[in-house]
């Protein structure tokens, strides 16, 4: 493995910036400025849970009804794709703590390819819905359910699943950039894995939101 | 940018200053690179600051011009200067520019950014290329709210109510999208402070150390990162429904404009101490420093900006009293409303505490201060008013509402912002203003605040309605004498633009001319690059430690 050149000197290590008075309080500022991330982006999708909830109480037919004609079957494949790739994403943290940067890439790789599994399914089952017209407000022209509501709940599911997949986006290219240093630079080790733990938060995050969108919206 | 003496401001030495003797062989952070790129491409906090400072100046400019406008048009019963569709596009510029351009970063991107490191006895704030990045997602929001109010503009009020800001045909898209993207500025500043005070204190600042202004920049950066992200949505979904009617909160397809109300205001009465609470901050240095006295129930005050920032996420469904809400709701929202009475109140009782039998020195910033207390006392007193359900029925949508939170929004903070101009000038530019022009613009802009506003709220009272382009003759006298006011106002800026100006270029260089104790003036004045020359101050004593000069030499001041 990669570990075998990790010797002190050799191998670029943690940058202390100059305003920090220690590597210690950088981590923790860098893990702490993380959480609050993390925190605003639960909040941003709080919004749309409370549109959902809101509108679910005034239309509850129409969202039980539309909350069927969604495919549960690609929903599940999806919801067991992204809590894989978790898995994956914890893996990459653990190599890089031992300095194994190939293996950090190989992980990385691999969320990576599952990340793009989702949103393939994903496009399918948009594609699937432009078809028969479950869509959004004024763009609904779906016979099966003509429920008062129903156009609504089609603007909260595309509302709630393209902003998901917006994030999906945005993880994949931050694991990326962690990707591609563990691979060319190779300097993640137990004292400098700040990056790729990071990266594996935010796409823990995207994976947690998964996981409360797939029952709101599919299982209801 | 190499250090060098041939760079150091004249005149530096300062008497009795030995702490850091070595002034005029460091650069300060003003002269250490002059270049262009130098400033543009900085992470140091204070070029932050001072570029921030460049710009809301200008926005408060563009939204002043914008109110003066109003008032004009407001002489005179009938049309004045303008159209109905040109003034409703006026007030709503005002209204945007001055909320999310100038009130919300004014008091933290200025002086927060400048002062809370200093403050910490930091280098820095925790992440600096994120702070130089958050002023440019301001000014790139601004670009894009500013671009779509000049191509069309918008008449929807700065609260972009739904159904109506899904439906108009003016230009309501770009104005919401750089809403939503000067909030991505605010929540980065935000974390950034909030980091900063959790990993960057100077060995011997606890908790209980940190000056009272980086306890309200803390609760205010709490604020902003727990409830932006919900107005982030928001202004999304309503640009989508905009473009495309998706129908979210539009009645004829189902939605519930009443729904927007509530996510608009659970970000929008927090904002509200977003402003305010920087303001309070401001106002416990200035006191303390100005009193020469300690702060008076420093714990009380720190608590109540925390709390303040705590019930303020409860208080957001008095906005919706009138909506159709159920009266049980309206009283509970009623009263929670109330609880930040209180709080307040712990803070007001508190400062004039500290005032009492204080060493006064009446200066330009304590002049603020006593304008500060009679708005915020005024201003907050009306608001117990308004959150009360049976008298905010007849009030709602008055000018008595629009003079209530002119008076907390607007004159606390601005006076906040006017003392802390004062009081931080010589610590960020090394240089004095004319002492007796700041008395007499201090004097102006307190006057014409109260001349405008007052006013208002009687017209407010009588029944003329908030946004109205004409109204009955009856209401001119108190129309005339608020745009009278207003003038007032315009004449004091004007004044402090010059005197500053002046100051900055040929101002007498000083370092500490208040003898303040607050632990940013520990360093030089301007501070160099990295803020501390040589080893870090210690910091034996509390905040705003004063020994009171009225008593025996040395003799620590009891409160």
């Amino acid at each position: 493995m990669s570990s075998a050149h990790v010797t002190p000197g050799s191998v670029p290590g943690p940058k202390l910036a100059a305003h920090f008075a220690s590597l210690e309080v950088q981590k923790h500022a860098a893990r702490l400025g993380m959480w609050l991330f993390l925190a605003t982006e639960i909040l941003l999708f709080a919004g749309l849970f409370a549109c959902y909830a809101a509108y679910r109480f005034l239309f509850p037919e129409a969202w039980a009804a539309s909350s069927r004609s969604l495919d549960l079957t690609m929903g599940t494949i999806n919801t067991v794709v992204l809590i894989t790739s978790s898995f994956t994403a914890a893996m990459a943290v653990h190599y890089a703590k031992e300095g194994k940067n190939k293996m950090v890439g190989h992980m990385n790789v691999l969320t990576l390819l599952m990340a793009m599994g989702f949103l393939v399914i994903k496009f399918f089952e948009y594609k699937h819905k432009f078809h028969i017209g479950t869509l959004p407000g004024r763009y609904y022209f779906y016979e099966g359910i003509q429920l008062p509501g129903a156009p609504l709940y089609f603007t909260v599911y595309f509302a709630s699943t393209a902003l998901h997949a917006l994030h999906v986006v945005i993880g994949m290219t931050v694991l990326a950039f962690a990707t591609v240093r563990a691979y060319r630079v190779g300097d993640f080790s137990a004292n400098n894995y700040t990056q790729v733990e990071l990266g594996s938060m935010y796409w823990h995050l995207v994976d947690l939101v998964w996981i409360f969108l797939f029952p709101m919206l599919y299982l209801v | 940018m190499t250090p060098s003496s041939s760079i150091a401001a004249p005149g530096a030495a300062v008497p009795g200053h030995e702490a850091h003797d070595d002034h005029g062989h460091h650069p300060s952070y003003l002269t250490d690179g002059t270049t262009v790129k130098s400033w543009l491409l900085t992470v140091d906090h204070k070029r932050i600051g001072i570029m921030y400072m460049a710009w809301i100046l200008l926005f408060f400019l563009v939204g002043g011009i914008f109110a003066l406008l109003i008032r004009i048009e407001l002489l005179t019963p009938g049309p004045t200067i303008m159209d109905a569709m040109t003034y409703n596009r006026v007030f709503t510029l005002h209204g945007v520019v001055m909320i999310f351009l100038f009130m919300i970063p004014a008091i933290p991107g200025i002086f927060g950014n400048f002062m809370l490191p200093l403050m910490l006895g930091a280098k820095d704030v925790a992440f600096p290329r994120l702070n130089l990045l958050s002023l440019y997602v301001y000014l790139a929001g601004a670009g894009f709210a500013l671009w779509g109010m000049l191509n069309g503009g918008l008449d929807t009020g700065w609260t972009f109510y739904t159904p109506y800001s899904a439906h108009t045909t003016t230009t309501v898209a770009p104005v919401l999208f750089g809403a939503f993207i000067i909030g991505f500025s605010s929540i980065l500043t935000g974390m950034n402070f909030i980091v900063t005070t959790h990993t960057m204190r100077a060995p011997g600042i606890t908790w209980f150390k940190m000056p009272l202004m980086v306890w309200a920049l803390y609760a205010t950066s709490c604020i902003q990162v727990l409830a932006t992200p919900v107005i982030g949505l928001l202004l999304l979904l309503v640009t989508a429904e905009n473009l495309f009617s998706l129908g979210m909160f539009d009645v004829a397809r189902g939605g519930d404009p009443v729904l927007f109300q509530h996510l608009f205001w659970f970000y929008s009465h927090p904002a509200v101490y977003i402003m305010v609470l920087p303001a309070f901050g401001v106002m416990s240095e200035v006191v303390s420093a100005f009193s020469r006295k300690n702060i008076f129930g420093y714990r009380a005050v720190a608590y109540s900006s925390v709390g303040i920032a705590f019930v303020g996420f409860f208080a957001w469904g008095h906005h919706m009293f009138v909506s159709g809400q159920s009266t049980f709701n309206a009283g509970v929202f009623g009263v929670l409303s109330m609880l930040v009475g209180v709080f307040t109140a712990i803070k007001v009782f508190n400062w004039v505490g500290t005032v009492y039998k204080g060493a006064v020195e009446f200066s330009t910033p304590f002049a603020y201060f006593c304008g500060f207390l009679f708005f915020t006392v005024f201003g907050g007193m009306t608001g117990i008013a308004v959150a009360t359900v049976s008298l905010d029925v007849p009030w709602h949508d008055t000018y008595f509402v629009v003079a209530h939170f002119h008076f907390i929004m607007v004159g606390a903070t601005i006076m906040a912002f006017l003392a802390a101009l004062h009081y931080w000038f010589p610590k960020m530019f090394g240089k004095m203003y004319h002492e007796g022009w700041g008395l007499v613009s201090a004097a102006l802009i307190i006057l014409g605040f109260n001349a405008t506003f007052i006013p208002q709220f009687l017209v407010g009272n009588a029944g003329m309605p908030r946004r109205y382009y004409e109204y009955p003759e009856r209401f001119q006298a108190l129309n005339v004498a608020s745009t009278a006011g207003a003038s007032l106002l315009a004449f004091g800026f004007i004044i402090i633009a010059i005197y500053l100006t002046y100051a900055l270029i040929y101002g007498k260089r000083v370092d500490n001319p208040w003898n303040s104790k607050g632990y940013e003036w520990l360093t030089m004045s301007p501070p160099p690059t990295h803020n501390f020359i040589g080893p870090q101050p210690t910091y034996p004593e509390e905040p705003h430690f004063y020994v009171d000069p009225k008593k025996a030499q040395g003799e620590v001041s009891d409160v």
